[in-house]
């Protein structure tokens, strides 16, 4: 068999991608952190002085810190192969992108490797989310000025 | 009591569910989706919708990347509603600090600590 020829039998063996499996996988990766999430915000605002929407801020470092503990000892990856995006939206995912872009870049140094190279991947949503927060936030204040809506 | 962990999980994937779609139907890379996640509660937040989510679903509204949208907006609004324009800079990251930071925090420690392991299989 020449590889051509096993090229072609391969693709029509091996499965499409399997869209269902995925969308379920994601459902479930998903729902799982953000259900960890609400166990980390209830332990917060019961042992803390937290309400429902300030715990938010403690409960995402806790994400973040787990997610630390995940990336470091290579477990996300094995979450994210399954997970799709059910590991990648939430914050934990993007903890991963910056603590694994750290590790990774560490043999370069700590100033140019790690310091350069924390934000490779993670930067466009920073950028992204202060551009329209920007925008939303401007549009909003002017609107206001004009009397159109109110706070 | 029970039912907020409910909806949170099933939100939460809800959402998750939406960045899967954006990856498999739309073929956009995860940096795309994610942006687009951010941008959206961005603007649901500028339209008053993110905090009574928040209030509805918990957990499941806060820890998905769109939360990271709302929060700068918020902490941009609510600045601007005591300083005006120039609110809007300076309040950006006074409520999604906490996220910023200690994924900053974090990586450096784990980049002391753990070495790369490489590609898995």
């Amino acid at each position: 068999m020449d590889e051509k020829k096993y090229a072609k039998l391969e693709k029509e063996v091996s499965p499409k991608t399997p869209l269902m499996r995925n969308v379920i996988f994601a459902f479930l990766t998903g729902g799982t952190i953000c259900l960890i999430g609400q166990f980390v915000s209830m332990f917060y605002m019961t042992f803390f002085d937290f309400t429902e929407r300030t715990a938010s801020n403690p409960t995402v470092a806790t994400m973040i810190f787990f997610a630390m503990l995940l990336t470091g000892f290579g477990q996300y990856k094995k979450i994210a192969q399954f997970g799709g995006a059910g590991s990648a939206v939430p914050i934990t995912g993007f903890g991963n992108a910056v603590i694994s872009a750290a590790i990774e870049h560490k043999s370069e140094g700590y100033v140019l490797g790690v310091g350069g190279n924390m934000f490779k991947l993670a930067g466009s949503v920073i950028l992204f989310g202060v551009f329209s927060a920007f925008v939303v936030a401007l549009i909003k204040t002017i609107l206001v000025k004009f009397g159109v809506v109110s706070w | 009591m029970v039912s907020i962990f409910i909806t949170a999980f099933i939100v939460g994937g809800l959402i998750c569910v939406v960045g899967q779609l954006l990856f498999d139907v739309a073929k956009l890379t995860p940096a795309h989706t994610l942006c687009i996640l951010v941008v959206a509660g961005s603007v649901l937040d500028g339209l008053g919708l993110y905090e009574p989510f928040i209030d509805f679903a918990g957990a499941g509204a806060t820890i998905p990347i769109t939360s990271f949208g709302n929060a700068l907006t918020h902490g941009a609004m609510a600045e601007a509603e005591k300083h005006g324009l120039i609110g809007v800079v300076t309040g950006m990251f006074e409520v999604t600090s906490s996220g910023i930071s200690s994924a900053i925090l974090f990586g450096f420690i784990a980049s002391l600590i753990f070495k790369s392991k490489g590609k898995v299989k």
